[in-house]
Order: C-alpha cells, then sequence, then structure tokens
C-alpha cells in the first residue's frame, strides 16, 4: 500500500478515539443537568466543577487529534 | 475545489532578524518571530490593561470591574483548592491564567479584516504550551522538594492501600505524575490547533463553494446556500473559539492550583 494511503487511513482510524470523549461529555453535562433539575440553587456552585470536568474530558478526544495530526504532517 | 491547506497559518515567519546567540552550544535565534511579536503584545495589553483598571473608587466603573472580576475568579481558584497558603501562588496562578487567556484571544483577532494583518496564536505552538507546562510542573517539583523533603516521594504512595498491590500502584502513579506536563502541553495546543484549523477549513468552505457557484453558473447557484450555511458556522465557531479560549486559559490555571495543592498539602487536609 502507497505511503499517503496509509497515512490517510491511519488518521481516520486516529479520529475513532474521539467517541470515547463524546461519550464522557454526555454522560458529564447529563449528570449535572439531573442535579441541577433536582437542586436548582445549587447548580451554580458546582458550574465551575462542570467546566473543569468538561475541559478535562475533551482534552483525550484532543489528544486523538493530535494523533491524527503527528500521522498526516510528520515527515519521516 | 482547490487543495484546502489548513496548516499554512501557523508558518512561523522572521518579522526582525536579530543574531543568533550561541549558548553553551546551542545555537538561539534571537529573531523576533510572529510568535514573539504577539507574545510581547499579548504581556504589554496585560501590564497596560491591569494598570488602567487599578483604580480605587468605591464604585467600580466597567474596566475596574473586568479588572476586578478577572482577580476575584483566580483568588476563589486558588484559595478553594490550596487553602489558607493559596495566597503565595496566586501570582503564579495569575499570571498563567491572564497571559494564556490574552494569547488565546487576541490569536482571534484580524485588522479590518486584512489576511495579513492577522494575529498569530502563540499557544497553537508545541513551544509555547511546552514551556508552560514545564514551568508549571518544575514549580510543583520544586514546591514539593522545598516544604517536603524527601518526603515528597510520598505523593507516590497513596494510603490505605492493601500491601501487595503498592508497588504496582507506586509505578502507575509515578507514570501518571511525569505524563502531567504532557497532557497540559498537548491539552492547551491541541484545542488551539484544532479549533483555527476548523475555522480555516469552514471558511475555505465558503470561499470555494461561491467561487464554484458564482463561476460555472446555472444549476450551480444552488451551491451558494451551503456556502452562506458554511458562512454562518465559521461566525458560530468563531464565538465557541472565544468561549474556548478562555476555557483553557482556566483549566490550565486549575490543574496548576490542583498539582501545587497535592504537594502543598501533602499528606494532611487544606
Amino acid at each position: 500500500m502507497d505511503v499517503t494511503a496509509a497515512k490517510y487511513i491511519g488518521a481516520g482510524l486516529a479520529m475513532l478515539g474521539m467517541i470515547g470523549a463524546g461519550i464522557g461529555l454526555g454522560i458529564l453535562f447529563g449528570n449535572y443537568l439531573n442535579g441541577a433539575l433536582r437542586n436548582p440553587s445549587a447548580a451554580a456552585g458546582e458550574r465551575p466543577m462542570l467546566f473543569l470536568g468538561m475541559a478535562l474530558t475533551e482534552a483525550l478526544g484532543i489528544f486523538a487529534l493530535v494523533i491524527a495530526f503527528i500521522i498526516l504532517f510528520v515527515k519521516v | 475545489m482547490a487543495a484546502i491547506d489548513p496548516l499554512h497559518q501557523f508558518a512561523i515567519e522572521r518579522m526582525v532578524t536579530l543574531p543568533t546567540v550561541n549558548l553553551g552550544g546551542v545555537a538561539i535565534d534571537l529573531s523576533i518571530t510572529n510568535s514573539v511579536a504577539a507574545m510581547m503584545i499579548a504581556a504589554v495589553a496585560i501590564c497596560v490593561f491591569f494598570a488602567l483598571s487599578a483604580k480605587g473608587q468605591v464604585v467600580p466603573g466597567r474596566l475596574q470591574t473586568a479588572g476586578e472580576s478577572i482577580y476575584g475568579l483566580v483568588d476563589g481558584l486558588t484559595s478553594s483548592m490550596i487553602g489558607h497558603e493559596g495566597k503565595k501562588y496566586f501570582p503564579f496562578v495569575f499570571t498563567l491564567f491572564t497571559f494564556i487567556m490574552f494569547m488565546n484571544l487576541f490569536g482571534l483577532m484580524n485588522l479590518l479584516g486584512l489576511e495579513h494583518l492577522r494575529m498569530f496564536t502563540p499557544t497553537s505552538q508545541v513551544a509555547v504550551t511546552g514551556a508552560l507546562a514545564l514551568i508549571t510542573i518544575g514549580l510543583v517539583i520544586i514546591v514539593g522538594f522545598a516544604k517536603n523533603g524527601l518526603g515528597f516521594f510520598k505523593l507516590f504512595v497513596p494510603s490505605g492501600v492493601p500491601v501487595f498491590i503498592l508497588p504496582f500502584l507506586v509505578v502507575i502513579e509515578v507514570i501518571s505524575f511525569l505524563v502531567r506536563p504532557i497532557t497540559l502541553t498537548l491539552r492547551l495546543f491541541g484545542n488551539m490547533l484544532g479549533g483555527h484549523v476548523v475555522l480555516a477549513i469552514f471558511g475555505s468552505f465558503v470561499a470555494a463553494l461561491g467561487a464554484f457557484a458564482l463561476s460555472t453558473g446555472g444549476a450551480a447557484y444552488a451551491a451558494l446556500i451551503p456556502s452562506a450555511l458554511s458562512f454562518f458556522m465559521v461566525v458560530a465557531l468563531t464565538a465557541l473559539e472565544f468561549i474556548v479560549g478562555f476555557l483553557q486559559a482556566f483549566v490550565f490555571a486549575a490543574l496548576a492550583c490542583v498539582y501545587l495543592n497535592d504537594v502543598v498539602n501533602l499528606g494532611h487536609g487544606h
């Protein structure tokens, strides 16, 4: 197989890592909304933790993106 | 459609060529590049902003409120995460937060909408984010040894763990500590790189679909609809990038506080 073709396939496969990040973010926000509906006055206090958790989870999906870019663009 | 090159915007160009300095065999090029100029602009803007907003009015105006709310945000972060010793680390965390936030936000600006007057985002370079992450972890290690001496290594031995899995757990803890600067670097780098690449790709859709519609004519005018949709996506993505710029600065500062809390309050709670 051609190296460039393999690179494109590799980059596409690397992006499957975003599945986990998507699921994790859905769980995170769903639980926050659940809690916010039960206890609306306490929701504002937890919001900084929500954004922190969101950024940490999103980071893992972005690591997958970085690997895809490395596969595509780093010349060996 | 023409080949899309979304990575061209990250090219480093020299603006002012200064001589190369040789430090112990390593040649360091002191030229002022677009990355260095953007960092200088961010630093000057921070100083000017906080100098102007440091008025002592009892009923604050808008600028003073903005400056005080940034101060309050970082102060709340350090005092809640690190506890009563948080004040000592406040200047460091504040500098980290404002520097990263200003660099991220300025990178989205174009003067007059012209492509060559576009600002550069220094945090989209691994060198810049790597340096910030190494400084943070270096500070954590130095503070850890200064405060705890050799007791610093108790960080890797959590309490209340059965003895027979202790060796594995220590190895895992050491690895996860060593991975911290890498994750700090890649999180900020990946967010900024990904944001700008997606903006460039959607922008190229607007131009390419519009050019196709206008040059071919006839039924191809229908291609103006996805062109307009891509334009609205660019607007929405730019708004998202403003939020992400602020959020990534906040998360970097918050993680710095969490890592400092681990070493400052080693063994005991807040």
